[in-house]
């Protein structure tokens, strides 16, 4: 029989629906190939003690009418998770135990899911590559010294390194999808108002989006039907018929027109880029699909409408880690020492950076120039999908510019790094549903992801073209251990 | 001359060099919104409890929580917005004003800006000299901060969280007020209309009510209006006219010495009586008010407008304009009968159980004399009267029906206010009922001429002050029991 770690979600929920193997066992692999794989650096804090008794417990009082029965999930860390540290990947938070749950979390754990541990990701969620974790780099199982991305780089690194059968992450301007697409694996973010917000550590609420990641299409299906919800403690929920998203999944996408913005098509993009999308497009017309090229104008602002929005929502999100009610407080002469001093030991520079951006655009003076002209602007892009939409029912894009790069790489240069989010950003924008496959390898023999955006509300055809493109590609990824001990 | 010169009453003029100065008030009147929870969290808002006892964690800002509006105090928001006659506004919008504070969980206040849910609107104030309209700009809905507690101890500000997010109404006036009479009449008038509306208890002494006071002066007669100073955060209508006419004063002061006045923010020392700088315009904060995103546009629709409406009590206005045309008070009665709900109540319910025969004249002197001095006294509101309506009205019954005098009704009042008696077995108990036989009174008071027999003469020669004279002694010879009317036509007929 296969390695446990290297199942399915969906093939280790008939496991153990079949009696084939308990939640322990279960729990157990997770958790020995976890501790072997300590260099990767993607656990922030385990929890794998808890775990194991708690599969126990599963196991004397089995309940197989659950969705996720007995089976254990690390998660970012970024969730908030009822006594068990929660960090954001921030010093500042280093300490901080929350009383709560997070809405997403609790529908794991009421749907029979059981916490693993809390995985690494950039400070606050701000980063693609989690270089900006104040817990230091996460190693991408693909090779050694590549980034795995980010912010979900944890998420996605443990679960490609098969430490976790699936996980969840957020994304705000790519954070689920271009880890997804380095790590080879498949990461959906859906669409704004799907899944609570409750007890997420806020980046850009008006961005900020719980997505599942898995190894394949159909486990993100089975875990998005669990974690979406409508919830009265969000006001930004939305409370609408959600599908039974797993059951409902199907590779007959006969006829379902797929649009190509020729937007996307960027200066500069890597011809292994250019090439993976074309074969995508081919991929999705031997599905049967309609390919239509269509043009979203405004796509060459997003980026910079993105990096408006997300630091002036952050700048003011983040002026509650002030010493004052819980995590570090650094000690100084008067209050204001005290907030200088805490928030200069307890931020990053990348966090800082944006804190300062924000503040900056949110002042007086500056505020019609760029925080009032983003938000007419992501009306813009928002309007480019709509009337798409009026011609397809879904989008075809590459996820990312590029293959992951190497630690350090771009940790200096802020520009470039952000350009990592060119194709991922306009989804967030403008709130829709958007998926990375993984579609094929660069030169290095490195994964690369080609993305599918939806019409709002309709995560089931992005599941559903992913879904039967994922057949036609074939994609395996090429994982050697190297990293165990 | 320098000094204050006053026309009338409520104006407030200031002459300096022969140039005479009206000041300009506006104010910005913060209202707590009377309702049991936080306006974005299920907190209780109850006064006086434990510190940090009512605080949930959306009240003090924990990761990933999110506030979630309170229906009630929306209504509470509108209500009171047509109470003062204002524009409902369909969508209205909240913002994050930015500001680094220890009792500030969130580092920023919810608070309404461009779009507030109440527009413009006005309030009518009952001066000496006639009725005066005052404006208003806009109310808004905000959350409160918490408390900081620098005098507990010696090293450390403590901050108290029980009142961190709950729900304030800012009602801003335009500047339309001139004087601290004004300003007594218009808050006065602003915390009746609440009150009627059950919208905020107005206790100032529980901070329930506070105001931004915004002054500045003029020349008399000028249309332009000067630089203002805001004076923060003062909690009684007392330390708000002092505020004013010191700050008033100043200003003219800085003119007349040629100098310019600095549009600043200023805190009122109500120990020295003087206002102090706390910070220029250039020192000003940038709030980088932006929209919540945690937080969907507020839309109220117009069924729901006009459900609230149709809850509406009678207010202020309408009621004294009843009482004119229904119980024939006059325009100065009514005002004071209204001014607080339940004075208005009271009298209302004296009248009703008055029954046919009612005496409107005796009712409202008994309330708004006897009455009132008794609760003075008491130090208590009328809310908390040791008097019940039904018993004031049968002693009020029991005059008019001349069963006692007035000044026997004032023994039994003062018997009444200890444990609400009914006057009829105060009456019987004590024999206080008046004497109106007249076969009775006859025999007293020829006892009276004839013990008297001088002073009746020096009376019959036209000393007529004397007549007080008899009429005391047949007082006192009845015990104060005698009827005063009977007394004198008998008096008049026998001397």
């Amino acid at each position: 029989m296969t390695e446990i770690t290297s199942l399915s979600l969906f093939e280790l929920i008939e496991n153990i629906k079949e009696k084939k193997i308990s939640s322990n066992e279960v729990a157990k692999s997770f958790v020995d190939r976890s501790e072997k794989s300590k260099k990767l650096n993607a656990y922030v804090t385990e929890n794998f003690e808890n775990c194991l008794k708690l599969s126990k417990e599963f196991d004397n009082k089995p309940n197989f009418d659950l969705k996720l029965p007995g089976i254990p999930i690390a998660v970012k860390d970024l969730f908030c998770t009822n006594e068990v540290r929660t960090t954001a990947g921030s010093n500042i938070l280093n300490n901080f135990v929350p009383s709560y749950e997070s809405t997403v979390t609790q529908n794991i754990w009421n749907e029979g899911g059981i916490l693993l541990g809390k995985l690494n990701c950039d400070e606050f969620a701000m980063g693609s590559s989690n270089e900006t974790s104040f817990f230091g780099n996460v190693q991408n199982p693909i090779a050694k010294d590549l980034v795995p991305g980010g912010s979900s780089g944890g998420s996605s690194s443990a679960l490609a390194a098969n430490l976790t059968p699936v996980t969840i992450g957020t994304d705000t301007g790519g954070s689920i999808r271009q880890p997804a697409s380095f790590t080879g694996t498949v990461g959906l973010k859906p669409t704004y108002g799907s899944c609570s917000r409750y007890g997420i550590v806020a980046f850009a609420s008006s961005l900020d989006q719980a997505g599942p990641m898995s190894k394949d299409v159909k486990d993100s299906s089975i875990l998005l039907e669990v974690i979406s919800s409508f919830d009265k403690k969000d006001s930004t929920s939305i409370d609408f018929k959600r599908n039974n998203y797993s059951s409902e999944l199907t590779r007959n996408i006969k006829g379902i027109k797929i649009g190509i913005p020729k937007e996307y098509r960027v200066d500069g993009m890597p011809d292994e880029i250019e090439k993976l999308w074309k074969k995508g497009i081919e991929y999705a017309k031997d599905c049967g699909a309609e390919i239509i090229d269509i043009s979203l104008p405004h796509t060459s602002y997003a980026l910079p409408t993105y990096y408006i929005v997300a630091p002036a929502e952050a700048s003011s999100n983040l002026a509650r880690y002030d010493g004052v009610k819980y995590g570090l407080r650094s000690s100084g002469e008067s209050l204001i020492d005290m907030y200088e001093k805490t928030r200069s030991e307890g931020f990053g520079e990348e966090v800082k950076r944006r804190i300062m951006i924000g503040t900056y655009v949110l002042s007086s003076g500056y505020y019609d120039a760029y925080y009032l002209k983003a938000q007419k602007v992501r009306q813009l892009i928002k309007q480019d999908f709509d009337q798409a939409y009026n011609k397809v029912d879904a989008i075809l894009t590459p996820s990312t510019p590029s293959s992951a790069f190497k630690i350090g790489e771009k940790s200096n240069d802020p520009v470039s790094m952000y350009l990592n989010d060119i194709f991922t950003v306009p989804v967030n924008l403008a709130g829709l549903p958007g998926i990375s496959i993984p579609a094929g390898t660069d030169k290095n023999n490195y994964p690369l992801g080609l993305q599918i955006i939806g019409k709002p509300f309709d995560e089931q055809t992005v599941l559903n073209v992913a879904y039967s493109m994922e057949e036609k590609i074939n994609y395996k990824n090429n994982i050697t251990d190297w990293w165990m001990e | 001359m320098d000094g204050i010169m006053s026309k009338n009453n409520s104006e407030y003029l200031i002459e300096r060099n022969d140039n005479i100065y009206e000041v300009v008030i506006g104010l910005e009147v913060h209202a707590q919104v009377t309702s049991n929870s936080k306006l974005f969290s299920p907190s209780s808002t109850k006064f006086g409890a434990e510190p940090n006892t009512q605080v949930s964690l959306v009240d003090a800002a924990f990761p990933g929580m999110l506030p979630v509006i309170n229906e009630y105090c929306v209504k509470q928001a509108i209500k009171t917005g047509i109470g003062l006659k204002a524009k409902i506004n369909n969508k209205s919008v909240f913002d994050r004003k930015n500001y680094f504070y220890a009792d500030l969980p969130q580092g920023y206040q919810i608070s309404q800006y461009k779009y507030p849910i109440v527009g413009e609107g006005n309030v009518i104030l009952d001066m000496p000299e006639g009725q005066k309209q005052v404006g208003i700009e806009r109310l808004h809905l905000e959350q409160d901060a918490g408390k900081s507690i620098h005098d507990v101890d010696s090293s450390n500000t403590l901050v108290d969280l029980n009142r961190s997010g709950v729900a304030l109404m800012e009602i801003v006036s335009k500047p339309d007020l001139r004087s601290p009479d004004e300003v007594n009449a218009y808050i006065k008038k602003l915390r009746s209309i609440m009150r009627y509306l059950g919208t905020c208890d107005g206790n100032m002494q529980e901070g329930s009510l506070r105001a931004d006071v915004n002054v500045s002066v003029r020349i008399k007669g000028s249309t332009d209006l000067g630089t203002r100073c805001e004076i923060k955060n003062v909690n009684s209508i007392k330390f708000m006219q002092m505020a004013i006419i010191f700050e008033a004063n100043r200003q003219v002061d800085l003119i007349e010495e040629g100098e310019e006045i600095d549009q600043e923010t200023r805190l009122f020392d109500t120990k020295k009586n003087e206002t102090r700088s706390m910070r220029s315009k250039e020192d000003a904060h940038d709030y980088r008010y932006f929209p919540d995103p945690d937080l969907l546009p507020l839309e109220v629709t117009d069924e729901f407008i006009n459900q609230v409406k149709s809850e509406i009590p009678e207010l202020p206005d309408d009621k004294k304009k009843r009482f004119i045309d229904e119980f024939k008070v006059s325009p100065y009665e009514a005002t004071i009968l209204v001014s607080d709900i339940d004075t208005a109540k009271y009298f209302e319910e004296v009248v009703a159980k008055m029954g046919k025969n009612r005496d409107m004249k005796l009712a409202v002197n008994w309330i708004t004399g006897e009455l009132f001095a008794a609760l003075n006294n008491k130090n208590i509101e009328i809310a908390q009267t040791p008097i019940s309506a039904k018993n004031l009205a049968k002693l009020i019954n029991l005059i008019k029906n001349g069963t006692i005098s007035g000044k026997i009704a004032k023994t039994i009042f003062e018997l009444m206010l200890d444990g609400d008696i009914d006057p009829q077995i105060i009456v019987e108990e004590k024999g206080l009922k008046q004497e109106s036989d007249p076969k009775a009174l006859e025999a007293l008071i020829d006892k009276i001429i004839n013990d008297n027999r001088e002073k009746a003469i020096e009376y019959k020669q036209g000393k007529e002050k004397l007549f007080g004279f008899f009429v005391g002694q047949a007082m006192k010879a009845s015990a104060g029991k005698a009827n005063p009317q009977l007394i004198n036509e008998i008096l008049k007929k026998k001397l």
